[in-house]
């Protein structure tokens, strides 16, 4: 019998990255800050 | 109604200090990203590895300034994520990965004897105890049931070395084992794990 594969189109589920991680990577970028010294910069990480 | 910001403002905002910008950024290249990511390691939590770290490149970078690719912000990050990709092949070939399945669990072919740290500590603080306990024997028990059970020497070289009979080192290793007993009923000692 023929398959219409049209109608199972839902079943590819996309790939995301998890909301954790993304919760990971909003509190890294609050807590890193960069800070400039004669003319050098310096990661700081505020925790 | 939704407004739809370019990138490259979302960028200068959060460069400005405006971290939701972030977060509309992410979300809205996160499942190409994701899927190009996916698409060539085959694995999500690989996947999930390789986003987090692209992101935290593209953090760093915006906040130190050195970003400079405006209107091209996916590609930019594509790049640094395939960069990844690759480091991540070039590591994984240096070390191979060995994944079991279901019928199979590497850890029944390769185990380790060691206890672990608490049991460790468990062991360390009974041998302690018992050491305290050994100190507490008459000197002759002591000598023997140093010999025998921690240098591990014979009743036959027990009684060379002392200059007593086979049978007198055998009497005094049970008096020492006797008296070992009496001293832990009597105190209530617990010297188990």
């Amino acid at each position: 019998m023929e398959n219409i594969y049209v109608n199972n189109n839902n079943t590819c589920e996309l790939i995301k990255a998890q909301k954790g991680t993304i919760e990971f990577l909003m509190n890294y970028s609050l807590s890193l800050d960069i800070i400039e010294v004669h003319g050098m910069k310096f990661e700081n990480n505020l925790n | 109604m939704e407004v739809f910001v370019d990138d490259s403002v979302l960028i200068k905002k959060y460069i400005d200090g405006d971290e939701r910008a972030l977060a509309t950024l992410i979300n809205r290249h996160n499942s190409r990203i994701s899927g190009f990511i996916y698409s060539k390691v085959g694995n999500r939590n690989i996947t999930e590895d390789i986003f987090q770290d692209t992101f935290i490149k593209v953090i760093k970078t915006l906040k130190r300034g050195a970003y400079s690719e405006e209107g091209k912000f996916l590609p930019w990050v594509m790049r640094i994520a395939h960069n990844l990709i690759i480091d991540h092949f070039r590591k994984t070939s240096r070390m191979p990965r060995f994944e079991g399945s279901d019928t199979f669990n590497i850890f029944t072919v390769v185990s380790d004897d060691k206890l672990d740290i608490e049991s460790q500590l468990i062991k360390n603080q009974i041998d302690c105890d018992l050491n305290l306990l050994i100190e507490e024997l008459p000197n002759d028990q002591k000598q023997v049931l140093i010999m025998r059970i921690y240098k591990d020497m014979s009743f036959k070289e027990i009684s060379e070395i002392t200059g007593v009979s086979i049978n007198t080192a055998l009497g005094r290793m049970r008096y020492a084992l006797i008296n070992l007993r009496k001293v832990i009923e009597k105190h209530n000692i617990a010297l188990t794990m």
